[in-house]
């Protein structure tokens, strides 16, 4: 077993990354996130000689990554919503140019400068480009510190076997939430073979490495797209992540993810008690997202409820996933109040009445 | 003093015709032929066996299509012509000028 | 026309196209600049031996093929972002030999932050820098470097200064920050100047293994197309227009001690 530790999600987060052999971090101060790089600033560079460096802003931060994914480097920013925004043009580029790298956004928030309360109105942002072009991101939504300390060496291992930016989304609230943690072992830097790929120095007896996302004939721009969405479908095929919670039985299920799945269980377990059959649906990889888990529940329950902080925006893939087959309902508070249960299950139990 | 002898080479399916070699040959030795390349342009070449070998229209040529020669009258290269080996170390046996490094 | 009689065989190659510029033929316009930076800076990395350990960045604007030409690792930056991607590289790979390439526009205007926080922090990379006073690659808008009166496609009756403000002299202001180690501006429009502008590339890539800061070298070029003017007519304007308002020579060169105890 690996060292127990309490830890604030934020610093878990950054520990597992010192441990997971990170060997880049660039980032831009903001809040609820600037932890993590108050953490690297502390921690990484005297334990393991990992560069940790404060950008200029948002922009150089991504484009630093860029740099450094580019020469097969285990590189890592984070952010929250209005600087993940700022990002956008250098996270299409990375997907197109197809680089490695952990992007982490501890959404608040919005519109505009909003606020620096938790929210999950970066749904859509994330899972749905963001920035320009046909791309995806892997996207991972944790619901607890452990979480947030396990997906960084995991999001990595994906985004070097697929070449894809991986995106953690999580939030404030998960950010500054103390919790036990279980930390994995320090990985050595600089073990990891060097990608065939990488521009570290054009040796004799190879080619020179290029990297870009600049295609210019329409038939090669075309192919890198198709190609693209092959390794989107295997992606799909192969990492589609989701936790069920008691949807045998259900005759309704909410769908929640990272600090809303927090509360779906706790609502899940009041009206379980008033004797209804709810279950939870909670997508821990939202893209790809796990429509073939939601479109099986259809098949034997009466609703759903997606539950989530903002004005509704992963009721749009669970309705995709649903069909019409039977009413999917949003409840979502938004400028950081987070809902209690009983709110929640107020709600549901209005919706299921009228069923 | 005579003037070294020069000469250049152009590759002229990569030329552009852009002249600026031709003005920057202080022996009026470049010019653009009359005739055009497969791109479609007036290729330069030399008119005038007066090169010197200076390297000005290369220098300036955007297309790096120009390869300068120059007469090694005074060549400080020297070809090895045998090599030796033996305990003390290698030695090198060279003809031509003078020694030097 | 009268043939020439060749002597290749009784002479030695005095210069030729360097083996680090690939033998392709470049998409530049006739007669630009681009293609005479292009090939000394090859020629330094190629001089100096360091092929095998230097990685480069293109920007966007005409140069963002560079890579299709320049025969060394490289990577193609966003609008902009290339000091900031070359600052990734280089912190992850000290050992490498770093540069970027960047036009007017991507260096000085939409990449300003970026330029001048790279300098600051005194990043262990070569800038060069292409200035022809215009936007190249979209048809000849206004540069941040644009000339005062200076007709473009976006100030159609001359750039004035109460409307779009003075040409930036971005190198001047780089050579004020103590991160900078080498800062000079070059041109490339005669054979001495090119001799020149390649002396300082030479050392602008060899001083950056003393890791003392950045190398900043500033190539005066121009743009014929959208100038409008042959090559030849080109390079006399950018002598008698651009070089008085930009003059040649070292902003910021290391003093004999910084350059002894690398
Ligand atoms: C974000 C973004 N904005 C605008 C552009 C369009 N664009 C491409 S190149 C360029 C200007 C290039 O000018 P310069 O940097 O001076 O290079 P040159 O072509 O003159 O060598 C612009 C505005 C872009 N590619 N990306
Ligand atoms: S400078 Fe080069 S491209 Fe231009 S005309 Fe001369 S040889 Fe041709
Ligand atoms: S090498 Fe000098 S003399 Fe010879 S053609 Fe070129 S510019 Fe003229
Ligand atoms: S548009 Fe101007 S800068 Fe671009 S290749 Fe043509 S001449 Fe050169
Ligand atoms: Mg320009």
């Amino acid at each position: 077993m690996g060292e127990l530790r309490l830890m604030k999600g934020n610093e878990a987060l950054a520990e597992a990354a010192i441990r997971a052999g990170m060997d880049g971090y660039f980032g831009y101060p903001i809040t609820p996130q600037s932890e993590i790089l108050e953490y690297l600033t502390r921690e990484a560079y005297n334990r393991t000689q990992c560069t940790v460096l404060q950008a200029e802003s948002e922009i150089a931060s991504i484009n630093m990554v860029y740099g450094a994914a580019g020469t097969g480097a285990r590189v890592m920013t984070t952010s929250s919503s209005p600087g993940i925004s700022l990002m956008q043009e250098g996270i299409s580029y990375i997907a197109g140019a197809e680089l490695p790298c952990l992007l982490v956004n501890i959404n608040r928030g919005g519109p505009g400068l909003g606020t620096i309360q938790p929210s999950q109105g970066d749904y859509f942002q994330s899972v749905k480009g963001g920035g320009h072009g046909d791309y995806r991101l892997i996207v991972l939504a944790p619901a607890t510190v452990q979480e947030m300390a396990d997906f960084v060496l995991e999001g990595w291992e994906m985004a070097e076997k697929y070449r894809n930016p991986v995106l953690i989304l999580a939030d404030g609230a998960l950010g500054q939430m103390m919790e036990k943690v279980e930390l994995r072992e320090q990985q050595p830097r600089g073990t990891r073979p060097v990608p065939d790929w990488a521009t570290v120095g054009k040796t004799k007896d190879r080619e020179r490495n290029v990297i870009t996302s600049l295609f210019i004939k329409p038939e090669e721009m075309e192919q890198v797209n198709l190609r693209l969405q092959q390794k989107y479908k295997l992606i799909e095929s192969e990492i589609t992540r989701v936790e069920e919670l008691q949807t045998d039985d259900a005759d309704f299920v909410i769908v929640a993810y990272g600090l809303s799945a927090r509360i779906g269980s706790k609502v899940m377990e009041l009206l379980r008690d008033e004797g209804m059959k709810v279950g939870l649906i909670r997508p821990i990889s939202l893209w790809p997202y796990p429509y073939a888990t939601v479109s099986k529940a259809a098949e034997h329950v009466k609703g759903f409820l997606s539950l989530e902080l903002n004005a509704g925006q992963m009721v749009e893939d669970v309705r995709l996933a649903v069909n019409g087959r039977c009413p999917v309902g949003h409840y979502g508070r938004m400028g950081g109040i987070i809902p209690s249960p009983e709110e929640v299950a107020d709600v549901i139990k209005k919706m299921y009445s009228e069923l | 003093m005579a003037k070294i002898r020069g000469d250049i080479s152009i590759d002229v399916e990569k030329c552009k015709g852009c002249e600026l070699c031709v003005v920057a040959c202080p022996q009026d030795a470049v010019a653009l032929s009359s005739e055009i390349n497969k791109q479609g342009y007036h290729y330069a070449v030399l008119i005038e066996d007066v090169c010197t070998g200076c390297t000005s229209c290369s220098l300036v040529c955007p297309d790096a299509v120009i390869t300068v020669y120059r007469e090694d009258r005074k060549s400080k290269k020297k070809t090895p012509v045998a090599e030796v080996r033996n305990v003390t170390g290698d030695i090198k046996i060279q003809v031509g000028a003078e020694e030097g490094n | 026309m009268q043939e020439i009689e060749h002597h290749y065989d009784e002479m030695d190659i005095v210069c030729e196209r360097p083996a680090a510029l690939l033998d392709t033929r470049m998409h530049y316009c006739p007669g630009c600049g681009h293609g005479v930076a292009h090939r000394i800076l090859m020629e330094a990395v190629e001089e100096l031996g360091l092929q095998e350990k230097t990685v480069g960045v293109a920007p966007v604007g005409c140069s963002v093929f560079a890579y299709h030409y320049m025969n060394v690792d490289m990577q193609e930056a966003a609008h902009g972002r290339a000091t900031a991607v070359a600052t990734g590289i280089k912190r992850t790979n000290p050992d490498k030999i770093v540069f970027t390439y960047q036009g007017d526009g991507d260096l000085a205007a939409i990449g300003t932050a970026e330029t001048l926080h790279t300098v600051n922090r005194g990043e262990n990379v070569l800038i060069v820098f292409i200035n022809n006073a215009i936007y190249g690659m979209t048809g000849g808008q206004m540069a941040p470097t644009t000339l005062v009166t200076q007709k473009t496609s976006t100030t159609p009756y001359g750039r004035e200064v109460p409307v779009m403000g003075n040409p930036l002299k971005i190198t001047e202001l780089l050579a004020q920050l103590p991160g900078a180690f080498f800062v000079t501006r070059q041109a490339v429009n005669t054979p001495a100047n090119v001799r020149k502008a390649k002396k300082a590339l030479l050392n602008g890539l060899k001083w950056q293994t003393l890791n003392k800061g950045t190398c900043f070298v500033e190539i005066v070029s121009n743009c014929p197309t959208n100038w409008g003017m042959k090559p030849v007519e080109s390079n006399k304007w950018l002598e008698e227009n651009m070089l008085p308002f930009y003059p040649l020579g070292d902003m910021k060169v290391p003093s004999k001690e910084e350059l002894e105890n690398g």
